[in-house]
């Protein structure tokens, strides 16, 4: 198969291209503007819309308005970019809408800095804007999948007329490595909810507004059944060298391929390491993680953050196994520091 | 660790540090490599030093950072401050010893020095300097045949036109033989 090398973020937005989005409504940020470039370069040549908004709420809400209309359309951002947009995704969620918001991640709170991060995390999968609703967050660990979700995030959020999030680190959108093209979206989804033009049938309203008690609590009832589906169907995750693993390490995107080159080398040292890494951080694999400690003495989460995906560990495991955490920001820790914690840990507790 | 070699590519802005370790990463992969490229992309990108860390491997590549490179390509006096303490024990380091003034402290490694500046200038192509100690290393290690090298020329400088192409395989050739003569 012939293999092309591309950077993380042009592969992201060739897969879009190819899952047949043809709407992109943006506004630059390091380190996600190549994903913009890629597609005002793009976009004029294959009939598409490539629109650099004049603020981050005007963006999603074009995003907001073009998903209306039954097209595949996205945004991309980073951190302080994504907080702006998060109105815009909770009426987009209200709405049922199906879109492509993608966070390329990097340090906060604040402006805080470029360095590639994973602290927006809680913001991604709790919702981030108000009211009771998720998106699906996909977390792609190299070029292939960042193409390969961008396509998969548009099939499900046609599936389940849901916002889907793509959240990869900076690491992942500068990364180059060779992948795999794949072959464009070619099937249409059938929208009978857009607002395409009425002629001859009734006219399609798409609105968040729900005054009534019971017209809200029916609402919030339906999007609660929605997300139960999506939570029994949609749960992803790897597992490596878990079977026999006295102490599961935890870790996602980038950080799970540096956490991989870690465990091959503490199980060279004897310690019985494994890897548990959640595709989907919302809905999130905790079944994986039950079965991954079935042997497990101790679990550690590693993230490029202060501590956030720790707490649905411990929501997953509730109390059977005690986690520990190991985190970094403005650096991303590397195999050779996470061998470092995971032979004290292991040292710890006699494993 | 050893199955996966892994070059860093140091110096300052316009040294071409970035598109050298992609021009590597770029013929490895047509050599039938796994390959990774990452580029810093911290805050010192905007103030002048550049660098990328280039994964060459025969297997699936885990994780394409590491803190201990095997080999570091030392295009200016900063980078080895920064660098050379963090090159893997008995591992190799390439200086460009026309910006760097002064020689590594470590016993372990494996020290390569060549004027890349100066042979730039004597080539009359002074934006050469980074194919000509890029020749220059893979003349000397083999981690990728020169003569594949040449091959894929074509194919990673598509688009350019020809005289580009046959200066940078210029510069290149006069690394490959300064490997020959002095190392």
């Amino acid at each position: 198969m012939d293999r092309v090398l591309m950077k993380g973020n042009e592969a992201l937005a060739e897969g879009a291209i190819l899952a047949g989005c043809r709407g992109f409504f943006g506004y630059p940020i390091t380190p996600s503007s190549e994903i913009a470039e890629y597609m005002a370069r793009k976009m004029p040549k294959i009939g598409g819309v490539f629109v650099q908004a004049e603020s981050e709420l005007a963006a999603i809400n074009m995003v907001y308005g073009g998903a209306a209309t039954g097209a595949r359309v996205m945004t991309a951002s980073s951190g302080p970019g994504l907080s702006l947009k998060q109105e815009g995704i909770s009426f987009i969620a209200e709405a049922e809408l199906p879109c492509l918001i993608v966070n390329i991640s990097r340090g906060g709170p604040g402006l805080g800095g470029i360095q590639p991060a994973q602290s927006d995390y809680f913001q991604a999968t709790r919702g981030g804007g108000h009211g009771d609703y998720h998106t699906i967050v996909l977390a792609p660990s190299g070029s292939q999948e960042m193409m390969d979700f961008a396509i998969e995030a548009f099939e499900l959020a046609d599936k389940y007329r849901i916002p889907v999030m793509i959240m990869a680190e900076g690491t992942l959108g500068n990364l180059m490595e060779p992948i795999v093209m794949r072959e464009p979206v070619l099937n249409k989804v059938d929208k009978p909810w857009a607002i395409s033009g009425c002629q001859g049938r009734k006219p399609n309203i798409i609105n968040t507004l729900h005054l009534g008690s019971e017209e809200l609590e029916n609402r919030n009832l339906h999007l609660a059944n929605k997300y139960k589906l999506i939570q029994a169907q949609e749960k992803r995750a790897e597992s490596y060298l878990v079977e026999d693993a006295e102490l599961v390490v935890v870790a996602f995107g980038i950080m799970a391929r540096i956490v991989k080159k870690a465990v091959v080398e503490a199980r060279k040292r004897g310690i019985k390491a494994g890897l548990v890494r959640p595709i989907t951080l919302w809905p999130f694999p905790d079944e994986d993680l039950r079965q991954a400690a079935e042997h497990a003495r101790l679990f550690l989460s590693v993230e490029i953050s202060m501590g956030q995906m720790i707490q649905d560990i411990q929501l997953a495991l509730a109390g059977r196994v005690p986690v520990e955490f190991y985190g970094r920001i403005g650096f991303t820790p590397n195999p050779e520091e996470i061998l470092q914690e995971i032979i004290r840990l292991a040292a710890r507790e006699g494993l | 660790m050893d199955r996966e070699k892994q070059v860093l590519f140091a110096g300052f802005g316009g040294q071409g540090v970035l598109s050298m370790g992609q021009f590597l990463t770029h013929i490895a992969m047509n050599a039938g490599k796994e390959v990774t490229w990452v580029p810093s992309y911290g805050a010192e990108m905007r103030g002048g030093t550049a660098n990328c860390l280039v994964t060459i491997s025969e297997e699936e590549i885990s994780s394409p950072l590491t803190e201990n490179p095997m080999t570091a390509i030392i295009m200016n006096r900063p980078s080895l401050d920064k660098y050379e303490s963090r090159i893997k024990a008995n591992g190799t380091l390439v200086i460009n010893s026309s910006m760097v003034d002064r020689l590594p402290e470590r016993e372990d490694l494996n020290v390569l020095q060549m004027p890349v500046n100066q042979i730039a200038a004597e080539i009359g192509n002074s934006k050469g300097a980074n194919m000509i100690i890029l020749g220059a290393y893979l003349e000397k290690t083999g981690l990728i045949e020169v003569e594949e090298a040449l091959d894929y020329f074509g194919v990673v400088f598509k688009g350019k036109n020809e005289k580009v192409i046959e200066e940078n395989k210029a510069a290149f050739m006069a690394g490959v033989e300064y490997a020959r003569r002095q190392w």
